[in-house]
């Protein structure tokens, strides 16, 4: 498995560097032209964000009421992942907001949607950096609150504003785009497991030094 | 006392004198309308897209680099226990 | 045996606070100071901004609970007393809802004096729908409660308690604030938009629930080294 990372993350880092080719032959969209194509980066990154809260959320509740190891550093790992992965999404909707829209940002549902995400995410970091003792348990229950605010968030904020492009668009892509947008999800998706696979690994790294300290001391 | 006085108002006028020179430039008087923006200020969508890519790729490395440099740090201090445990056994 | 411990707990901390009024009456002169502030940004040419009222009301009281929170678990660390409370043969939980209850309680004494002055400063027909407005700002201050009670129990033992907990609470509870201010709003249309407000209510209804069974689910593992 861990021999498979390097050979997988050339690829991948050969998938990237091939998307922009297989996004500039894509087809234009009639009404925004060039700058939708940031949407082949952007959608994947916002999907894999969503998926690694969920995976934190979950990973987190094993932690609190399992008490498994593995699973708080799941939980941190995927944290860390959403943060990143919530701050491409921030970055790049403005980036394409301002030429779709005219302007950088706007009050709308799923920006601040994914905005009050990210500073859950974030805030998460937090606690496990400055948090103190019982951190990682404070860490958890913030991830399983945080998860379970997902549908009251997507609700409120849905019937306060609505702008951004639908859920539809994705699966009613027209073929000239859809295979540029599926390789560059695949690659989204790819980079989010071996970046996951690479925290884990640290913190199981660290799991394993504390251990080693705790033996000298006996 | 006094020239701890004299101090202060220096001090107060020092900050003062350039808010009171400070003019305002002159308003505009009329607005003048026009159909579409000029080509120079109609904004060109590749500057925003290559941002976005380099964004994400940048993004990418740096949390990678983080996780190789923590990792780093991790392996060292394991090596230098395994050194003191062979060391002291 | 549950409800008994946590009206014990509330009764404790209300007769602490009787005595003193020293968090009621910091808290309360906090928020008109919210008020005040924000008055400064929302008031154009002497006219209080549109549905500016509603929005005034709620963040002055979310920064006045949170506050409030952080001193009354202030209180407890400081008396040591909390770890005398978990020691105590009696369901963690309850001891949970008991100090939440207590938030409840002074968030509501607050509101009592804020609303009133909110629809005076700021000419908001506040009172057009009594009984729902009540209902609005009783299932918001729970929520907030709820949430607020659970993080500042569980920040007790940090060192930088004080910041952390405005930064993990507020993002958690803006779906509670986007309740509690677009139901207000629609309390002050003319006429009375009865339809959303109850809505609102309804969703507001709904997160408390679910935050406090998830509250009275954590806080065991979480008191627990």
């Amino acid at each position: 498995m861990r021999k498979a990372f390097f050979p997988l993350l050339l690829v991948t880092s050969a998938m990237f560097a091939y998307a922009p080719v297989v996004i500039a032959h894509a087809d234009y969209e009639s009404t925004m032209g060039l700058v939708q194509k940031v949407m082949y980066f952007h959608a994947p990154s916002g999907m894999v964000m969503l998926i690694s809260a969920i995976v934190c959320g979950v990973a987190s509740a094993l932690y609190l009421w399992k008490k498994d190891p593995a699973a708080d550093r799941v939980a941190i790992a995927a944290a860390e992942l959403t943060a990143l992965f919530g701050l491409i999404v921030l970055v790049t909707g403005p980036l394409w907001a301002r030429k779709a829209w005219g302007v950088w940002w706007v009050w709308e549902a799923r920006l601040t949607m994914s905005f009050v995400g990210w500073l859950i995410a974030v805030g998460y970091l937090f606690v496990r950096k400055y948090g103190g003792p019982g951190s990682d348990k404070l860490g958890a229950a913030l991830a399983v609150f945080g998860t379970a605010n997902v549908p009251f968030i997507y609700v409120s904020v849905n019937i306060w504003r609505t702008m951004h492009p639908m859920t539809t668009v994705v699966p009613t892509l027209q073929p000239g785009m859809r295979g540029a947008f599926w390789f560059s999800a695949l690659t989204i998706f790819m980079l989010y497991g071996l970046l996951l696979a690479a925290r884990v690994h640290l913190e199981r790294q660290r799991a394993t030094l504390d251990q080693l300290y705790l033996a000298e001391e006996d | 006392m006094m020239r701890r006085l004299l101090v202060v108002v220096w001090l107060v006028a020092g900050a003062a004198a350039p808010s009171l020179a400070f003019q305002p430039p002159a308003a505009q008087s009329e607005y003048v309308p026009v159909k579409d923006l000029p080509p120079v200020d109609q904004l060109p969508a590749a500057p925003l897209l290559v941002a976005a890519y380099s964004f994400i790729w940048l993004a990418a490395m740096f949390y990678l680099w983080t996780i190789w440099r923590r990792l780093g740090r991790v392996e060292a201090e394991m090596r230098a226990l395994e050194q003191r445990r062979s060391h002291s056994s | 045996m549950f409800a008994r411990t946590a009206l014990l707990v509330l009764r404790k901390d209300f007769t602490i606070e009787v005595k003193s009024r020293e968090i009621l009456y910091t808290t309360l002169l906090f928020a008109l100071s919210c008020v005040l502030v924000f008055s400064i940004a929302f008031v154009k040419e002497g006219e209080p901004l549109e549905d500016a009222a509603a929005g005034i009301l709620w963040i002055a009281i979310e920064f006045a609970g949170t506050l409030a929170l952080g001193r009354t678990f202030e209180r407890e660390r400081y008396g040591e007393t909390l770890r005398a409370l978990l020691l105590a043969p009696a369901p963690r939980a309850a001891i949970y809802v008991g100090k939440m209850l207590g938030i409840v309680v002074l968030l509501t004494v607050c509101e009592l004096l804020l609303v009133p002055l909110v629809a005076l400063l700021f000419r908001s027909r506040l009172f057009e729908e009594p009984v729902l407005l009540v209902a609005l700002l009783l299932t918001g201050t729970i929520g907030f409660a709820v949430v607020g009670s659970l993080f500042a129990a569980m920040l007790v033992r940090a060192r930088t308690r004080d910041v952390m907990l405005p930064i993990l609470l507020y993002p958690m509870t803006v779906p509670l604030m986007i309740g509690g201010v677009r139901g207000t709003v629609a309390l002050t249309q003319t006429p009375v938009d009865q339809a959303s407000a109850v809505m609102w209510i309804v969703l507001l209804l709904c997160m408390d629930a679910v935050f406090l069974i998830l509250a009275l689910w954590t806080f065991e593992p979480l008191m627990t080294e």
